[in-house]
């Protein structure tokens, strides 16, 4: 018998051990990769659902920013299934960087309007974030649109977080939509102006704000509000959820309220694409949708979910008609007004 | 001073032909790896026409150069006074307390710059415990009738800055005074010098390259800095850089700017050291402490205050924050989590890990680039050290990017390599460990080492490596043997710089970690990114205590390590031991 040279099969012994250790993933079935700029801890309760369900593991990266750019990097050899994240630009941007690959499923066809998905199936939205006005509970104001927040008669009294926050340009975005880029740069000289605060930190600041009396109205996501409100009493968040009521504003001429998504997309080289689609479909169910709902206080997809108490009250939802990719298409030039304007300075 | 001299002229016959060599070429590849993220960097902002520039410049590069200015402006002044005014008082004068406070102020190291921004906006705020016993002590009862200005402003951010980032100016500065010729101090005294005279006229200037070292690397950490200057509103250039990349998905722009920033830096540096060029600061005399006044009375009382501000501001009162915050919330979390657990436990991993890399590159590089004799002539291991330091001069996002590139073609070329071997696809062999991250914080926290460990060998006069080597010792031996128990301040104070810089890091670490890994900064930012400070807070007080232990032990071998050497005779003087005759060889 031949025999092997000591360090070939040694080195051999090496490799094999290290594709056992770090490689293992790719080799195996029943698991599913996801890349997420999500908060862990607000999807995690999903995924673990469906593993109890599916019996499908799944391994998670939690990546804030620079999704893109890792995936482009690892090109054919990533071992990422499904991406994950907020706000519909960067949707588009996984899309348009070539990183995503177009499915099809009946069934997130059926529970996704067509205006939210992409119309070849590369990319679908999963949970829709309402933008709404944080007021000081002693005010007395009913309805609102988003263009009065540049009133002169706020002056010192609004807070928002940094103009060049997703959040806020797709706001912008879809401002510069309805009411062209003009008006919006007034606008937002007006808001500038009407600020009590630096544009900064983060949306619940709005309410903690409003607290502690430095502003009485500000801009910032719903859901926090169901956070806040269901908090534990006696806890700041509860406190500061507690100080303050919501309206959900609408633009002047359309009578809607600004919408972004939450949404994923399955990778263009996911070693698991099945289990990758079966995520994504199951992240549309009934169960799911309801998850996103009571545990995480963000509006469902689907149709007939039930709402929690907190985010019912404040009425029903009209969501803009503006599709969300005409949002995303305006939000450059959405973050260029932010600078132009000196937002956040 | 000729004789030394001549011997530094003959010292290379002495020399076998490869001693030496092996260290440049270590230095060289070390240079390598860190300039490799910079070149990919710079293929990325090939990609990019240059028309977004004339916005920047219109709209944006204004207003970001001045608060960037201004902001390093401010706490560069702030970490100087802080760092070297409490390293002069400990060194200078004892006082009661004295012993702890000497190391109890570096223990604002072990708080992240993200954590305090958000620790003091809670106690300033208006509805914050500050702000409340101030309205109830002056008879208001609502802050709509008082209220202070916001934190979230400039001068904000210099004073949280200031007060976290002092310890680098401090650390540095301290062993340097702790073992400086107590004679040169002395001699002052007996010309005539006055107590300040000393201080201003020798030992300050004395201590110009630990003071410069220090602020250099608190200003790096204020300019890369994104957290706390995003969270407190100043838009300085790192902000735009992100801005750029992130808001308005422009890679190449974001690149641009970033290498330019990154050329300014370089620019800034180098000019620093032009400006002490000429000077030399090895002392030949045998080191011996400064005798520390002991001062009595009000004086002592007034040391003790002013001792105790840095460390009151900067970590007893976020400390304290987070662990009410984390007694509040224990009967909501239940106590520590396993997956808590397990991110505390890899972050101590891999930055043990990191800090072993890291100072054992840094030795080679700062090795390499040593001063051999007393000559100014350029020397390529310079050159390598000023290479290897260039990955603190960029946000650790950027340079998290750079790494992308580089560490995916490694990936592929030893993925190809053991699928011809095993004919398994092993995957992604870095990117799927941690050890990218291990490589990352390296050449990250690079210069942090190189440039202690450059300043301590600057203070080793080159004239016992030369008698060392007279003596018949390798090159290596003497760097085992003479360089390496003289450096070991050095090497323990950037230890614990790298140790708890690695285990706050946090951009790098969110982009380059494998799947189903947690670090503790990782976990609260997840927390932090939900909007829920607070209940992050478990997370940053696990940070603030991992962070603590290495600071205490190091803080606390640094300091005896210091005593033993200056006293007389102890470790300076083992390098001109008769000993090493023993193992006398002719070369």
């Amino acid at each position: 018998m031949k025999r092997t040279p000591f360090s070939l099969s040694a080195l051999r012994a090496l490799a094999l051990a290290a594709a056992a250790t770090l490689g293992g993933n790719a080799l195996a079935a029943g698991e599913v990769s996801l890349y997420t700029t999500r908060e862990p801890k607000l999807i995690q309760p999903l995924l673990d659902a469906y593993t109890k369900k599916s019996g499908v593991k799944v391994n998670t990266v939690f990546v804030k920013d620079g999704l893109i750019e890792r995936v482009k990097a690892e090109g054919d050899k990533s071992p990422a299934d499904v991406l994950m994240t907020v706000d519909i630009g960067n949707l588009i941007d996984l899309v348009e960087a070539g990183v995503t690959q177009p499915v099809q499923s009946r069934t997130l066809e059926e529970v996704i309007p067509a205006n939210l998905r992409g119309s070849d199936g590369s990319w679908y939205a999963l949970s829709l974030r309402d933008r709404v006005l944080y007021v000081a509970n002693d005010l007395d104001l009913k309805a609102f649109s988003y263009e009065e927040l540049a009133d002169p008669k706020w002056k010192g009294k609004v807070c928002i977080r940094s103009g060049q926050h997703p959040y806020n340009t797709a706001l912008i975005a879809a401002m510069i939509s309805h009411d062209g880029a003009e008006a919006t740069e007034q606008w937002l000289r007006g808001v500038k102006a009407n600020l009590a605060r630096k544009a900064a930190g983060g949306d619940r600041d709005v309410a903690r704000d409003i607290l502690g009396a430095i502003c009485d109205i500000g801009i910032a996501n719903a859901y926090y509000v169901g956070h806040m409100k269901n908090a534990e009493p006696g806890t700041d968040a509860r406190k500061w959820g507690d100080a303050i009521k919501v309206i959900r504003p609408t633009f002047g001429k359309s009578k809607g309220t600004h919408v972004n998504v939450s949404g994923a997309a399955v990778a263009r080289h996911a070693p698991n694409r099945d289990n990758a689609v079966g995520l994504l479909e199951y992240l549309v169910s009934e169960e799911a949708q309801s998850l996103y709902a009571k545990a995480n206080y963000e509006y469902p997809i689907r149709k007939g979910v039930e709402l929690d108490p907190v985010v019912a009250s404040f009425g029903p939802l009209e969501v803009d008609p503006l599709p969300v990719t005409e949002i995303a298409k305006h939000r450059k030039q959405a973050s260029e007004l932010v600078d132009k304007v000196g937002f956040d300075n | 001073m000729s004789f030394s001299f001549a011997l530094a002229r003959r010292l290379p016959r002495f020399r076998r032909p490869e001693s030496g060599g092996g260290w440049m070429l270590a230095a060289a590849l070390i240079a390598l790896a860190v300039v490799a993220p910079l070149a990919s960097l710079a293929w990325s902002a090939m990609d990019a026409s240059l028309a977004h520039w004339a916005h920047l410049a219109r709209f944006v590069l204004p207003q970001a150069l001045a608060n960037t200015a201004l902001l390093l402006a401010g706490v560069g002044v702030l970490v100087t006074l802080l760092g070297t005014g409490s390293a002069w008082l400990v060194s200078a004068y004892d006082f009661p307390s004295r012993g702890v406070l000497g190391w109890a102020l570096l223990l604002p190291l072990a708080v992240p710059t993200y954590i305090i921004a958000f620790a003091y906006l809670d106690l300033l705020h208006p509805i914050g415990p500050v702000q409340t016993l101030l309205r109830d002590l002056l008879g208001y009862d609502s802050p709509r009738q008082f209220r202070l200005p916001d934190l979230r402003s400039l001068p904000g951010a210099v004073f949280v800055l200031g007060f976290v980032l002092y310890p680098y100016v401090y650390l540095s500065t301290r062993v340097m005074f702790s073992t400086q010729a107590a004679s040169l101090l002395e001699a002052a005294r007996t010309l005539g010098t006055g107590r300040y005279g000393v201080f201003w006229r020798v030992a300050l200037p004395l201590a110009r390259p630990a003071i410069a070292v220090g602020v250099s690397l608190a200003l790096l950490e204020t300019l890369n800095d994104i957290g706390a200057s995003e969270f407190l509103g100043v838009q300085t250039l790192t902000v735009s850089v992100y801005t750029t990349w992130v808001t308005r998905s422009d890679l190449a722009g974001a690149a641009q700017i970033a290498l330019t920033m990154l050329a300014i830096v370089v620019a800034l540096i180098l000019l620093e050291r032009h400006g002490r060029k000429r000077q030399r600061y090895a002392s030949t005399q045998r080191m011996r402490p400064m005798q520390p006044r002991r001062l009595r009375g009000a004086a002592a009382w007034a040391a003790v205050l002013l001792g105790w501000v840095p460390v009151l501001v900067g970590f007893v009162a976020p400390a304290l924050y987070l662990a009410v915050e984390t007694w509040k919330r224990l009967h909501l979390v239940g106590g520590v989590s396993d997956q808590l657990l397990a991110g505390a436990a890899n972050t101590v991993g891999i930055a043990a890990a990191a800090t072993a890399v890291t100072l054992a590159c840094g030795l080679a590089v700062a090795w390499a680039g040593r001063a051999m004799r007393e000559s100014s002539r350029p020397q390529p291991g310079r050159a390598c050290a000023r290479i290897a330091s260039l990955g603190y001069a960029v946000p650790g996002t950027v340079l998290a990017i750079g790494l992308l590139l580089p560490f995916v073609l490694i990936d592929r070329g030893l993925g190809g390599v053991l699928e011809a071997l095993t004919g398994h696809a092993p995957g992604l062999l870095l990117m799927g460990s941690s050890t990218a991250l291990v490589i990352a914080y390296t050449l990250r926290f690079l210069a942090i080492s190189t440039g202690a460990l450059e300043a301590g060998l600057s203070r080793i006069p080159p004239s016992l490596e030369q008698a060392s080597r007279l003596l018949g010792e390798t090159g290596s031996g003497t760097l085992r043997r003479v360089h390496l128990p003289l450096l070991r301040p050095a090497l323990a104070a950037s230890a614990l710089l790298v140790f708890v810089d690695a285990m706050k890091e946090l951009p790098a670490t969110l982009l380059l970690r494998p799947m189903n890994f947690d670090t503790l900064a990782t976990w609260l930012y997840a927390e932090a990114a939900r909007g829920t400070y607070e209940e992050g807070a478990v997370a940053a007080l696990g940070i603030v205590l991992a962070g603590l232990l290495p600071v205490v032990l190091l803080a606390r071998t640094d300091l005896k390590m210091g005593q033993r050497q200056a006293r007389p005779g102890a470790r300076a003087a083992a390098a001109q031991d008769p000993e090493p005759q023993k193992e006398y060889r002719t070369p």
